[in-house]
């Protein structure tokens, strides 16, 4: 493999440096680096960030390759600057099984835009009543660390802690979609002023949060770490502060659409504001942002889901929840995050690299732009401001929140390992 | 007045009191030998209705046809809605037939409103009740009922209802009326009081333009109108309270009840009745007790409404004594 020379790229958003990669790997750092036959990309002051990796994406293959397929997904991924994407369960079939989890992980091999580090269910089926063969899964060729239910409960109790306890074995982690069933049957959106205007369904802020109270709680009895999916109200940010100052192994997540969108937009009826937890009110916004920047909030992750147009061109009622996300969660980060003055980059390399590689275990992702570390890479120009448009989208689905406003920020180039997945603005 | 009628929210009060003043001038055709006005003759307007409902549909067909409207009835039960069609198609393939207006009742809050705004169709949109949303119409007939008898038929012309205590009581959690009632009353300047058992009362209601009680008592001897919802028994099983019994208790407006109220004070009931639920067959069969009276009312405002939004600048009724002639 031929030899790149990034000239000129603010590293984490500090002073401007060359970075030479050779192969799969950066070979050198600094200022002034010779050429030497490289093939030269001029970063021109564009922010070079570590190759971005999403804990909680739905690629929908297998069984809803009619919203995604692991190929459109990885290169929705690649597109958005995400060198690796831990794959949620909720296929059809379930990814349960050894079988399921390492047919995922081999489509994510074969297509090359981005790495495909696939969750395995915590319960056969996704239902919450017996165990699945954690074991299985992690020694598989998928090499599974993350166990997660998402878009169910675990809502067992004892269920719950047997997950939690038995995944120490090979250190593992389950990942919690936080909601008391019995507390969101028939929910369409957040409890609150907008919906009792409206007559939609509630979704209360205490279904969350009852249940990471008791998960955090469990964790601690248990001696376990969990890991909160999509966490979305003020009040689990003060639980989660709680547990955090208490010494329990709690890492969180948080989607770009909980950073910048809330309840108002429901009254559209538009069911592309549809999701699940479903967006909630300015206050939760804000606290939100503070918990990601003060670290209570470890992490964003997309909820990457991905729908055709006939479940979104429909009465809210009968709408899918879900947004698709990979391709502008950057943006959006940069948005409310960097240009409030919240985050640095060097933050957000934090929250959306390195920290998202430790908690899924994933290892040659999230690393430091140093000498000898794998050539997963980012590069974005963050000076661009443009408006959304899910026409250019490489994901096979387009229920994006976002048509037509303005986002700040754009990723010009993918590297992964070394080879080029997204050059100035195309999938290469 | 906007192009659809979605919410009861969406009318201005001059909107509202154009709407009371015109079907005050409606209910006068259903006095004549011939109830019928040539206003819409030519117009097709298509009642499509997802839910089950045959007394709003029936009411939306009597006011198209004494307004000369040509009617077409959809119901969704045995249609191509059961074999999985969408909303958007069922609407585009009616508009292809020349529809030119769309009376919709559907179980999912907010059809109405993507149906009116997502650019799937253009004929104007009539929500004859949509989920636990809204139902403009019969918050329209309520106030016109109330206007009628608590100022009276031509008294009434151009007036709101400044000033005028109104109780709602019952199952506001679900129900469509109340929040259309809520906004329609607060527009036309009642005062409007909620009762219900805090089970039923939704999270953010802090926000509407009422006053929420728990005590049916404390309210009943300064209200001008009370309006009692239907409860269904069904809710005793989610846990909203725990029997009928106790709920026709607390909650149901009986004769000792009825009594309380000031003299002049009404009893409504947007039907149907759950007699012995929330209301005893002796207030339901008082002279005080309005509900049939809201029906024949419904009919009125139903061919106001369509008119406002169809029949364009011509006078609704022209003069009878010239047309008798």
């Amino acid at each position: 493999m031929s030899k790149i020379l990034i000239r000129g790229a603010k590293v984490l958003g500090g002073e401007p440096q060359d970075v030479l990669i050779d192969g799969e790997f950066i070979e050198a750092v600094g200022s002034g680096l010779d050429a030497d036959g490289a093939q030269i990309v001029e970063a021109g002051g564009k922010v070079l960030l570590p190759g971005l990796v999403d804990l909680h994406t739905h690629l929908r293959e297998p069984g809803r390759e009619d919203s995604e397929t692991v190929l459109t997904g990885t290169r929705a991924a690649a597109s958005g600057g995400y060198t690796a994407v831990f794959a949620m369960a909720n296929t059809f079939p379930v990814a349960d099984t050894a079988g399921v989890v390492e047919q995922v992980y081999r489509l994510g091999q074969e297509h090359g835009y981005c790495d495909v580090q696939p969750i395995g269910a915590v319960t056969v089926g996704l239902e919450g009543k017996k165990l699945a063969e954690l074991g299985a899964m992690h020694e598989s060729a998928a090499g599974v660390t993350v166990f997660s239910d998402d878009g169910k409960c675990v809502d067992d109790a004892v269920i719950m802690r047997r997950a939690l306890e038995y995944v120490k074995a090979f250190g593992g982690v389950v990942a919690q979609h936080a909601q008391e069933p019995r507390l969101t049957e028939g929910a369409q959106m957040n409890e609150g002023i907008v919906s009792a205007e409206l007559g939609l369904g509630g979704w209360p802020a205490v279904a969350e949060e009852s249940i990471i109270a008791r998960d955090v709680l469990l964790a601690e009895h248990v001696g376990s770490r969990v890991h909160i999916c999509h966490l979305s109200t003020a009040g689990s940010v003060e639980i989660v502060r709680w547990a955090k100052s208490r010494g329990i192994d709690v890492t969180a997540e948080v989607t770009p659409h909980h950073l910048l969108l809330t309840d108002e937009m429901v009254r559209t009826y538009n069911p592309v504001y549809k999701v699940n937890p479903p967006l909630r009110t300015e206050r939760d916004v804000l606290a939100l942002r503070e918990a990601l920047a003060d670290g209570t909030i470890d992490i964003v992750a997309t909820d990457h889901a991905p729908h055709p147009h006939e479940d979104k061109d429909c009465e809210w009622g009968a709408a899918a929840m879900g947004m698709v996300g990979l391709e502008t969660a950057l943006s959006v980060v940069q948005h409310t995050m960097v240009d409030t003055g919240l985050l640095d980059w060097a933050g957000v390399a934090e929250r959306m690299s390195f920290r998202p590689a430790r908690i899924g275990g994933l290892e040659g992702h999230g690393r430091p732009i140093s000498a000898g570390e794998p050539a997963n890479l980012t590069l974005v120009d963050s000076a661009y401001r443009g408006e959304v448009d899910p026409a250019g989208f490489a994901s096979r689905s387009r229920n994006t929140p976002y048509e037509g406003r303005e986002l700040p920020g754009r990723v010009t180039h993918t590297f992964l390992r070394g080879r080029a997945t997204v050059v100035d603005g195309k999938l290469a | 007045m906007k192009r659809h009628l979605i919410s009861a929210a969406d009318l201005t009060r001059d909107d509202a009191v154009l709407i009371l003043d015109t079907a005050e001038e409606m209910a006068r055709v259903a006095d004549r030998p011939i109830k019928k006005l040539p206003t819409l003759r030519g117009r097709t307007v298509c009642n499509l209705f997802f839910e089950d409902s045959t007394r709003t549909r029936i009411s939306f067909e009597a006011a198209e046809k004494r307004l000369s409207a040509d009617v077409i009835n959809f119901a969704a039960k045995g249609s191509s809605v059961s074999k999985g069609e969408s909303l958007k198609d069922t609407a585009q393939t009616l508009e292809a037939m020349g529809v030119d207006a769309v009376v919709i009742r559907h179980g999912a809050s907010g059809a109405p409103y993507r149906l009116a705004n997502s650019g799937w169709i253009d004929a104007p949109v009539i929500n004859a009740g949509d989920g636990t949303h809204q139902h403009p119409t019969q918050a329209l007939l309520d106030a016109f009922t109330m206007r009628r008898r608590l100022i009276g038929p031509d008294a009434g012309i151009g007036q709101d209802l400044s000033g005028k205590r109104i109780t709602i009581v019952g199952d506001v959690l679900h129900s469509r009326v109340a929040r259309s009632n809520v906004d329609l009353l607060h527009t036309l300047g009642a005062e409007v009081t909620l009762v219900a058992p805090p089970t039923l009362v939704p999270v953010g209601v802090e926000t509407w333009p009422c006053e929420v009680s728990y005590d049916l008592d404390g309210v009943l001897p300064k209200s001008d109108a009370v309006m009692m919802l239907r409860v269904q028994r069904e809710r005793m099983n989610a846990a909203f309270f725990p029997t009928e019994r106790e709920y026709s208790r607390r909650y149901g407006l009986d004769g000792d009840r009825m009594a309380r109220m000031p003299g002049h004070a009404l009893v409504m009931h947007p039907g149907p009745m759950v007699r012995g639920m929330e209301i005893t067959a002796e207030v339901a069969d008082s002279g005080r007790c309005t509900a049939v009276e809201q029906v024949t009312n419904g009919v009125s405002i139903r061919m106001a409404v369509l008119y406002l939004l169809l029949g364009g600048n011509e006078p609704a009724v022209t003069n009878p004594r010239t047309e008798e002639k």
